[in-house]
């Protein structure tokens, strides 16, 4: 072969290109676990800051920060950073043994002085944690050997649930004295599974495995996991093999890859609901009942999201602690058309509101207000759908200046009914719009409940007489979508964080 | 002198822009529906919890006072800090900036590649079928927004064909020995081509995306320019002298053709640095327009400030640099 310059030349060219354009193949057997997330790690620091208390990102602190208590798949509380915890007779203090032989990943021990530190730093005010009004309900942290005792200034009987759910992670005392916030959100570091090796803010974070996890060392000794906020884009990234594994695709793609990859497809803890609230027509409880009888939400989970979904009549999910399956609440499209006619409507006279919902927040959510818009039609109710950005949902909410109903959706991965029923009914918290006092009497007792029996048995009585009543609208709890490489087999965690360490080879 | 004093007046006027622009931007985003503690507070936050977050960010003052608490830390270089990563919003900002920068120019060359071979092609086989098939894939190229392209080219060169990554800006295992934010320059200054090579084949996908319809305006009229020059009389003298009709177009008619193309690439340019906002989005890549969607979403006030400041120094920069160099190649504008 005759070799000139030009074509020299153009070899070249074609050699630099196909070096350039030619991805790293992945090799059969996975070394590195890349996995494609569908938000983004704005800050380190899991106990403040907004990003604290999204649920979204408890997975990735999850996979670097240990929680006091750890929580199983199931929602269930395990021992963890600490072996046991309880409250003394009187219920006057809380007590909590450390767990021993555990590290930080710089390799210092982690000691009781940690834990009394962190629950002591959240609960001051001037740290800026969001769950202060949790924390702050324990002062005076002390250690005692191996255990930390804390005095109860207003008893909380959600005080340990807390320990594994927002802000309820352990930070490093002497590191993060040593190097600030500044340094620590540089390098953070924790007692779990995975250490921080590299961070590109909106990008991705690469993940080295703590051989010395007290929980036993991670299968994938580095996990690279990348930001990719679009569904499209995660689709693509784990049918082309670029990421071995990603969530939250819409059950469309779910069920065309399923087949090809390995899908996971299951109930999480957080639920769709509409929120009435007690002005104008909501005052009327014939308006409020039949809006509830209305809707076929078993039609809608089927035919909307292919089935992923579970109905439910309360604001309890059957994993949450005050789950009632006694109390029902049936589609009856006949009894909603008596009780709008019983106040004077009729589908030739409807009864008139706005309904405001988000578009494309959840999967699906302006579909289904949709459809339930169109069920209430046929019944008397003519709602007019206003669409809103979740931002302005929190304004309105906080405000209580919700329209009569208003489509949200609410998670709670610890399964208190105080974290669902609770906080999303009871009139004087900033996050309800239902203001009846009857309601407020009922719940008010419960908040400091000592008697564990006596109080979940409140909160479904609180259920009943919401269901009975239709204060609010609990439409489904939602599945969550996982594919994965055929390699890697993923354990779902009802609280919907994805977590690496749970993820095993084929 | 005459150049030099149109400079100095663009220059205050582009203060006087950026000061507007920061006046607007304050205020607008404190005004529109989404309060960022209304986000950050859980179920169960009493009043005093809201009062006490929204002290803790400055958020009880009124907005004048909290535009004047602004503005002194700007003149002081203190763009405030990121309400979602505790950072400091310059530095955030600036971090940014330089991947977008990067992602745009490389989009503006494919743009002007490719939009430059229309034109020629076009003009070299004017009134041919080629010429109208030209015209055909223009007006589609113009017609699809970019996302949809950057969807296309996902679906093509990242699943079907995956030669190019969909994701991000490099390969998270590879070290990076870069003391800028520039990769893809100081990759090439490091004459480190694998790092080259793999940032290329992170950023191909959305450049291209960014580029097609912006070739296809540039090919437009780039091709509707040469035909016009095409017909005067120096073009006409230029043939009768014999020259190849390669020559007449390329030395001759092009050089001043390509004047109103020039203004032209200035402006799409911004525009081009303003779609980076969903392309970045869609390919994941580390840039301000990413950043800029998730300040929208989480509410940051003080990073969508210093993000829209940012674009608009840009954007004003962009056309003061457009104005100049048209003034300095238009000698009819170079001396008056």
């Amino acid at each position: 072969m005759k070799l000139s310059r030009r074509s020299l030349l153009q070899l070249s060219a074609a050699s630099i290109a196909a070096g350039a354009f030619t991805l790293p193949a992945f090799a059969q057997a996975i070394d590195e676990l890349v996995i494609a997330s569908n938000v983004n790690l704005p800050a380190w620091d899991p106990t403040v800051g907004p990003s604290a208390v999204n649920p979204t990102l408890q997975g990735l602190y999850q996979s670097v920060f240990d929680q006091y208590i750890l929580q199983q798949p199931d929602l269930q509380p395990a021992p963890g950073l600490l072996t046991e915890w309880g409250w003394n007779d009187d219920k006057t203090q809380v007590w909590m043994t450390v767990r021993e032989g555990v590290t930080w990943h710089d390799g210092s021990p982690f000691t009781a002085e940690d834990v009394a530190w962190s629950l002591a730093r959240v609960a001051n005010p001037e740290t800026g944690s969001p769950i202060q009004f949790v924390w702050g309900t324990l002062a005076n942290h002390r250690v005692d050997g191996n255990k930390v005792i804390a005095d109860v200034v207003q008893f909380d009987p959600t005080i340990f649930k807390w320990m594994y759910f927002l802000t309820g992670y352990v930070l490093p005392k002497a590191y993060y004295e040593k190097v600030g916030a500044e340094g620590f959100e540089a390098a953070p570091i924790g007692t779990g599974p995975y250490m921080v090796e590299k961070f590109e803010r909106n990008a991705f974070v690469r993940l080295k495995a703590n051989e010395n996890y007290w929980g036993g060392a991670p299968e994938f000794k580095t996990v690279t996991i990348k930001f990719v906020t679009d569904a499209a884009a995660r689709v693509a990234e784990v049918e082309s093999g670029n990421a071995h594994v990603t969530l939250e695709v819409p059950y469309e793609e779910y069920d065309r890859l399923k087949t090809s990859l390995t899908g996971v497809a299951a109930p999480i803890s957080d639920i769709g609901m509409i929120f009435l609230n007690d002005i104008d027509v909501m005052l009327d409880p014939n308006v409020r009942k039949a809006a509830v009888h209305a809707i076929d939400k078993q039609a809608i989970i089927d035919r909307l999201l292919g089935g992923y979904g579970v109905k439910i009549d309360t604001l309890e999910t059957a994993q949450y602690d005050a789950y009632d399956a006694s109390i029902s609440v049936p589609y009856d499209e006949a009894k909603a058309i008596e009780l709008l006619a019983a106040s004077g409507y009729s589908p030739e006279n409807p009864v008139k509101f706005k309904i405001q919902t988000t578009k494309g927040f959840k999967p699906k959510d302006y579909e289904m207000i949709q459809a339930i818009v169109g069920l209430w039609r046929k019944v008397g109710i003519e709602a007019e759908i206003e669409i809103y950005e979740i931002a302005k949902h929190y304004e309105l909410r906080g405000a209580d200046q919700l329209a009569p109903a208003a489509f949200y959706n609410w998670g709670n991965s610890v399964g208190d009914p105080t974290t669902s029923t609770g906080f999303a009914m009871f009139g004087p918290s900033p996050h309800s719009v239902w203001d009846g006092e009857d309601l407020i009497n009922m719940i008010g007792p419960l908040w400091g409940e000592k008697d564990e029996a006596k109080r979940i048995d409140g909160w479904k009585a609180v259920d009943r007489y919401i269901a009975e009543n239709a204060l609010v609208i609990p439409l489904l709890q939602y599945v969550q979508p996982i594919l994965s490489a055929p390699g890697v087999v993923v354990t779902p965690h009802a609280s919907g964080a994805l977590l690496p360490h749970l993820m095993k080879r084929a | 002198m005459q150049l030099f004093r149109a400079f100095l007046l663009r220059l205050f006027t582009t203060a006087i822009t950026l000061s507007g622009v920061a006046v607007i931007v304050f205020f607008v985003i404190r005004v529109v529906p989404g309060n960022p503690i209304a986000m950050m507070l859980p179920p169960g936050a009493t009043e005093a919890d809201v009062a006490r977050l929204t002290a803790r960010y400055g958020f009880d003052k009124s907005i004048p006072e909290q535009f004047l608490i602004w503005l002194q830390g700007v003149v002081q270089g203190d763009f405030g800090t990121s309400i979602t990563s505790n950072q400091p919003v310059l530095g955030l900002v600036l971090g940014r900036l330089p991947a977008t920068l990067e992602l745009s120019i490389m989009a503006l060359v494919i743009a002007v590649f490719i939009g430059g071979f229309i034109a020629l092609t076009g003009t070299r086989n004017r009134g041919t079928s080629v010429e109208a098939a030209i015209d055909v894939g223009n007006g589609m190229a113009l017609s699809v927004p970019d996302f949809l392209w950057g969807l296309v080219l996902i679906l093509l060169f990242g699943v079907l064909w995956p030669v190019f990554h969909i994701s991000g800006r490099v390969t998270p295992s590879l070290d990076l020995p870069f003391t800028t934010n520039f990769y893809l320059f100081e990759s090439v200054l490091r004459l480190r081509f694998d790092l080259w090579a793999d940032i290329v084949s992170h950023m191909f996908m959305p450049a291209l995306a960014l580029a097609i319809p912006l070739a296809a305006i540039i090919g437009q009229l780039l091709k509707q320019s040469l035909k016009e020059t095409m017909h005067l009389d120096y073009v006409t003298l230029a043939r009768t002298k014999g020259y190849g009709e390669n020559h007449v177009i390329l030395r001759e008619a092009l050089p001043n053709a390509i004047l109103p193309t020039l203004t032209l690439v200035g402006v799409q340019f911004t525009f081009l640095i303003g779609g980076t906002v969903i392309i970045e989005r869609l390919f994941s890549y580390e840039g301000l327009g990413n950043m800029a969607i998730d300040a929208v979403i989480n509410r940051d006030l003080p990073l969508i400030q210093g993000i829209v400041i940012l674009f608009a120094a840009i954007f004003t920069a962009v056309n003061l640099i457009v104005d100049l160099s048209y003034a300095f190649l238009n000698p009819r504008l170079r001396h008056g």
